[in-house]
C-alpha cells in the first residue's frame, strides 16, 4: 500500500474552541458559530475569505446544509464528514488534502456535537434497522473488555490495574483543572476513583469520557503562504487513517490486549513525518482516552513504550505534565469531555496551544526545548472494530 | 415389528431459576409452601423453551423430524405461528411442515397422542410458562419447562418406548379457565372439579387397557398429571398401580408441558419392558401405554430430568415477579432496542435462528457472523456454511455492562472463543456476574433477546456449560 503524506505542504493558521460543556443555553448551530469565529478571528480572516468546509459531525445533523443554514456561507462547497468519534480529524484530514491539491487555498475544517438535548445520559448510536443480532452493549463494556486481557496476558493483578487505569484518570483531571474549556476542572484521586460503584466490568463513571456538547475548527492553508496568516503556523507533518476490518471479533488471535488500528495509523503516520522514536522526538501526544484502559494500551500502540510496560510508565508517571511525554495535558476526552464530531479537532487544538507556547503557564509542557512536534490520535469504535487516526503537527519545516 | 410406533427420542428444558416458595411468604406475608418451582428467565418464552428441548432432542443422532407441532397456553405470538421460529433453530427444510396446537393445556397431550397414531415422523414439542397472580396456587405451584418428543416408527430407528395404545375422554365442564389477554386461570370450586374428573379417569383407563388388552398388573408405573390438582391425586390413587413422582417438590406443575415431563421423567429411569402409562386429566382424561424398549438405555438425553433440576439458581422473589410483569422496575435511562427488521431478520435467518456461520475454504477460517469477504486472503464467495450452535468455547475476555438496556441488568458479556475455530463476542445467561473468568466454558442457548413494538427479537447466547 502506497501512502506518501503531505508533510509539510499545508499548515494549521488558525483554531478554535468553544467550552465543552452541558449546553443547555447554546443551540448546535450557536456552537458551530462560535468555533468558526473563533477559528478564523485568530488567522485575521472573515468568511468570505475561506473557500471550502469540511464539516465533521457523528449525528447531530446532516448534510453539508447544516453548516451552510447556520453560517449563510455563500455559494461554498461544504461535505458533511462522519467516521464514528474521529469524526473530527477524519475532516480535518480532507480538508488537508484539499489544500495540498490545490483545488482551494483557505479551507475550514470545523466539528461540532450538540449531544445534551436528547435526554439519556452517555452517547447513544443512530437506530439502524437490523436483523436484531447486533451487540447492544455500552461503549464503555467494549472498552472494559481490554483489562482482564491485559492482566491475563501480563500477569498483573486485577486489582493493582484497575488502580493503574484510575491513576490515568487522575492524570487527565489533574491537566483538566488547568483548563478552562474542560468540562469537568476538578482533582479527583485514584484511590477515591477506585472507591466507585462499577458501572461496566471494572470501570466507574470517572474512567469514561465525559458528555459534553462542544465545537472546535480550524483553518488550513497551503504551507509555502502560512506565514502570510500566522506567525507561527503548525505545519501538518502526518495524516493516517486506518478503518478496521472488525477481524478482531472474528479472529481468535486478537487478545483485547492491543488497538491494531491504531499500531498500524501510528506506523504509517511515523513514516510520512520521519520519527523513529517517537518517546523521545514527540513533545506531547493527545490520545484518545474515551475509557482509560483504553489510554493505557495506546502508550503501547503508539510506540510510547514496550509491549506490558505501559501499567508500569503509568504508575511511574511517564505521562504527566512533567512527564518523560506528556499525554493528554489538556485534560483529554475524560475531562474535557467528548463532544463526538469535535474531539479531534479539540486535539488538534491543544497541540496548538502547546507547540505556540499559548496554552496557560498551569498546564504548559516542559518539552519544548528540544521538541517541537505533536501526536494526535483520535479513534472511533471499539476493541476488535474501530477507526483510528494518527496526525502528526510541528513548528519546524522539515 | 414392522409398524410399530414410539418414541425415538427425547428431550427436556428445565431453566435455570428457581423459585423458592418460601421465598413467597418473606414478601408478601402469605401463600408459598415447600420447595421450588422452575422458573424460566427473563429471556425465555415458550418458544425458546421448546427450542432448547427440540436441540436436546435430536442431539443424540436422531433421525430429523418430518413436521413439528409445537404446543402451549402461553405463546409468544398470537396469529403468527411460534412453531417455526423452532423449526428455524433447528435448520429444518421448507418442506417440513411447523404447526402450533394452541389454547389448552390438552392440546400438548393431544398433539402427542395424534404425532404417536402417526404416520409422520414428527417432533412434538410441549412447552409452557405458568403465572398466577402473586400468592396464588399458580404463583408458587405452577412450572416452567419444555420437553420435546420425536414420535416415529420402527423403521426410523430404534424406539426407545414402544406406544401401545390409549384411549380419551371427553366432557365440557368448567373446573378452570382464562379469557384471551388476562395472565391468570381461575377455578371453580375444587370439590366440583373432582367429582367431574374422577369418571372419566375411570372410563379412559378402562377403555385403554381394552384397547391395548393389558392388565393393571401388567403396568409399571403410571405417570398422573393434570391441572387440576385434588382431582390428579385422587385419580392416581385409584388406579391401583404404582405411580410417579410428580415433581411438585423442585419444578412445580408446568401445565402443557408436564404430561411429556412426568414421561420423560419416567424414561430417564424404566427399565426395559417397563410398561408406563400416562394419565392426564384435561376437559377429560388422556391414557396413553408405552413399554420402554432395549434401546432405551443407550438413547436417552445426556441430561436427565434429575440433572436438571439439580443444576439451579435461585430467583428473589420480586425479581421474579418482574420478569413476568407483574413488577414494574425502572430500567436504565438508556434508549430501548430498535424493533428487528423483518427482510433482514429473513435475509439472515441462518445467522439469526440457526447461529450458522461460513468458513473460509480457503484458509479454513471460520466466520461468525458468516461473510461474504475472508477477513485474511480476501477470498469472495468461497465459503462453506457452518452450523454453530451446537460448539462449545471458552471466554477469552468477559464483562459485566450495568448501563446497557437489557430487561433484567446487568448484561453480562463474553468474548467467546470456540473449540475447533470461530470467535464470537456475545452475552451470557444463566449466570452468575461475580462468577466469570477467562478460560470459562460456554455453551449456546437459544434466547429472547428483547421486545419492541411488541415484535421478539430471538438470537443465541452463551451459557456456563455444566453438567
Amino acid at each position: 500500500m502506497a501512502s506518501h503524506g503531505i508533510r509539510d505542504r499545508v499548515a494549521i493558521v488558525g483554531m478554535g474552541c468553544t467550552p465543552f460543556r452541558e449546553h443547555w443555553d447554546s443551540s448546535l448551530d450557536d456552537l458551530l458559530i462560535d468555533a468558526h469565529g473563533l477559528a478564523l478571528s485568530s488567522a485575521g480572516l472573515v468568511a468570505d475569505d475561506i473557500d471550502a468546509y469540511w464539516y465533521g459531525t457523528s449525528q447531530s445533523s446532516a448534510s453539508g446544509i447544516s453548516l451552510a443554514t447556520p453560517l449563510r456561507l455563500a455559494d461554498r462547497p461544504v461535505t458533511r464528514v462522519e467516521n464514528y468519534c474521529a469524526t473530527g480529524s477524519d475532516s480535518l484530514r480532507q480538508a488537508c488534502y484539499a489544500v495540498a491539491s490545490g483545488a482551494y487555498d483557505v479551507a475550514v475544517a470545523i466539528g461540532a456535537e450538540k449531544v445534551k438535548d436528547g435526554g439519556y445520559q452517555g452517547l447513544n448510536a443512530f437506530p439502524i434497522p437490523t436483523d436484531g443480532t447486533n451487540r447492544t452493549l455500552t461503549a464503555a463494556a467494549m472498552f472494559s473488555l481490554i483489562l482482564p486481557a491485559y492482566a491475563e496476558r501480563y500477569g498483573v493483578d486485577g486489582d493493582e490495574l484497575r488502580y493503574v487505569v484510575a491513576k490515568i484518570a487522575e492524570k487527565n483531571h489533574f491537566n483538566g483543572a488547568r483548563n478552562e474549556l474542560a468540562q469537568f476542572q476538578r482533582e479527583t484521586s485514584a484511590e477515591a476513583i477506585c472507591e466507585m460503584a462499577a458501572v461496566a466490568g471494572g470501570l466507574s463513571v470517572f474512567d469514561c469520557a465525559g458528555v459534553a456538547d462542544g465545537a472546535a475548527a480550524a483553518v488550513v492553508v497551503a504551507a509555502d503562504r502560512a506565514t502570510d496568516y500566522t506567525d507561527a503556523p503548525l505545519y501538518v507533518k502526518a495524516l493516517s487513517l486506518v478503518a478496521g476490518n472488525g477481524s478482531g471479533l472474528v479472529d481468535p488471535g486478537f487478545d483485547f490486549t492491543t488497538l491494531p488500528e491504531c499500531a498500524a495509523a501510528a506506523t504509517d503516520a511515523y513514516a510520512q513525518a520521519g520519527i523513529t522514536d517517537p518517546r523521545t522526538e514527540l513533545a506531547m501526544a493527545e490520545v484518545h482516552d474515551c475509557f482509560t484502559p483504553t489510554e493505557l494500551v495506546l502508550m503501547e500502540d503508539l510506540g510510547f513504550c514496550d509491549r506490558g510496560t505501559a501499567w508500569r510508565e503509568v504508575l511511574d508517571g511517564t505521562f504527566a505534565l512533567d512527564g518523560d511525554l506528556p499525554v493528554n495535558p489538556d485534560g483529554g476526552l475524560k475531562s474535557f469531555g467528548h463532544p463526538v464530531g469535535a474531539s479531534g479537532l479539540r486535539m488538534h487544538y491543544e497541540a496548538w496551544l502547546q507547540l505556540r507556547g499559548e496554552a496557560p503557564v498551569e498546564r504548559r509542557i516542559s518539552t519544548l526545548a528540544d521538541r517541537s512536534r505533536a501526536l494526535i490520535h483520535n479513534l472511533g469504535g471499539y476493541p476488535g472494530e474501530m477507526v483510528s487516526f494518527v496526525g502528526i503537527v510541528g513548528t519546524e519545516l522539515g | 415389528m414392522s409398524g410399530s410406533r414410539g418414541i425415538l427420542a427425547y428431550g427436556v428444558h428445565l431453566p435455570y431459576n428457581r423459585l423458592a416458595r418460601s421465598a413467597i411468604d418473606e414478601v408478601m406475608g402469605a401463600g408459598g409452601g415447600r420447595g421450588h418451582r422452575s422458573v424460566a428467565s427473563y429471556d425465555e418464552d415458550t418458544t425458546t423453551m421448546g427450542v432448547e428441548a427440540a436441540r436436546r432432542t435430536l442431539a443424540g443422532g436422531a433421525p430429523g423430524p418430518e413436521a413439528v407441532w409445537f404446543s402451549t397456553v402461553a405463546p409468544a405470538y398470537l396469529d403468527k405461528t411460534n412453531a417455526t421460529v423452532v423449526h428455524a433453530a433447528l435448520r429444518l427444510d421448507a418442506s417440513v411442515p411447523a404447526l402450533d396446537f394452541g389454547g389448552a393445556a390438552r392440546s400438548a397431550v393431544g398433539a402427542l397422542r395424534t404425532a404417536l397414531d402417526g404416520p409422520a415422523r414428527t417432533l412434538v414439542v410441549a412447552s409452557d410458562i405458568r403465572v398466577g397472580l402473586p400468592t396464588g396456587p399458580e404463583d408458587g405451584g405452577g412450572g416452567d419447562a419444555a420437553v420435546a418428543v420425536l414420535a416415529g416408527c420402527s423403521e426410523d430407528g430404534p424406539l426407545l418406548a414402544e406406544y401401545l395404545g390409549g384411549a380419551s375422554a371427553t366432557a365440557e365442564f368448567t373446573d378452570r379457565w382464562r379469557t384471551p389477554g388476562s395472565d391468570h386461570s381461575r377455578n371453580w370450586e375444587d370439590r366440583f372439579g373432582e367429582q367431574a374428573y374422577l369418571p372419566l379417569v375411570q372410563r379412559a383407563w378402562a377403555d385403554a387397557l381394552a384397547a391395548t388388552g393389558l392388565r393393571t398388573d401388567d403396568v409399571a408405573v403410571a405417570a398422573v398429571t393434570g391441572l387440576h390438582a385434588r382431582a390428579t391425586r385422587k385419580a392416581a390413587s385409584g388406579l391401583g398401580v404404582a405411580t410417579a413422582g410428580d415433581r411438585s417438590e423442585t419444578v412445580g406443575n408446568a401445565g402443557a408441558a408436564h404430561p411429556a415431563l412426568l414421561l420423560a421423567d419416567v424414561l430417564d429411569t424404566a427399565d426395559p419392558g417397563d410398561v408406563v402409562a400416562l394419565v392426564v386429566l384435561a376437559d377429560g382424561c388422556e391414557v396413553l401405554f408405552f413399554r420402554a424398549t432395549d434401546a432405551l438405555a443407550a438413547g436417552r438425553p445426556k441430561r436427565s430430568v434429575e440433572d436438571q433440576v439439580g443444576d439451579r439458581a435461585d430467583v428473589a422473589y420480586a425479581r421474579y415477579l418482574a420478569w413476568r410483569g407483574l413488577l414494574q422496575v425502572q430500567s436504565p435511562n438508556r434508549p430501548g432496542p430498535n424493533r428487528t427488521s423483518a427482510p433482514a431478520a429473513l435475509r439472515r435467518t441462518g445467522w439469526k435462528h440457526g447461529f450458522v456461520g461460513s468458513t473460509d475454504r480457503t484458509t479454513g477460517i471460520t466466520h461468525l457472523p458468516p461473510s461474504r469477504v475472508g477477513i485474511s486472503g480476501g477470498t469472495v464467495d468461497d465459503m462453506d456454511p457452518t452450523p454453530m450452535a451446537d460448539a462449545i468455547g471458552s471466554i477469552a475476555t468477559f464483562t459485566v455492562d450495568r448501563l446497557a438496556h437489557s430487561p433484567s441488568p446487568p448484561v453480562v458479556f463474553a468474548v467467546v472463543d470456540f473449540d475447533g475455530g470461530g470467535r464470537m463476542p456475545i452475552e451470557l445467561t444463566d449466570v452468575d456476574p461475580a462468577a466469570v473468568a477467562i478460560g470459562d466454558r460456554v455453551e449456546m442457548t437459544f434466547r429472547r433477546l428483547s421486545t419492541s413494538d411488541g415484535l421478539h427479537n430471538y438470537f443465541w447466547k452463551g451459557r456456563p456449560l455444566r453438567g
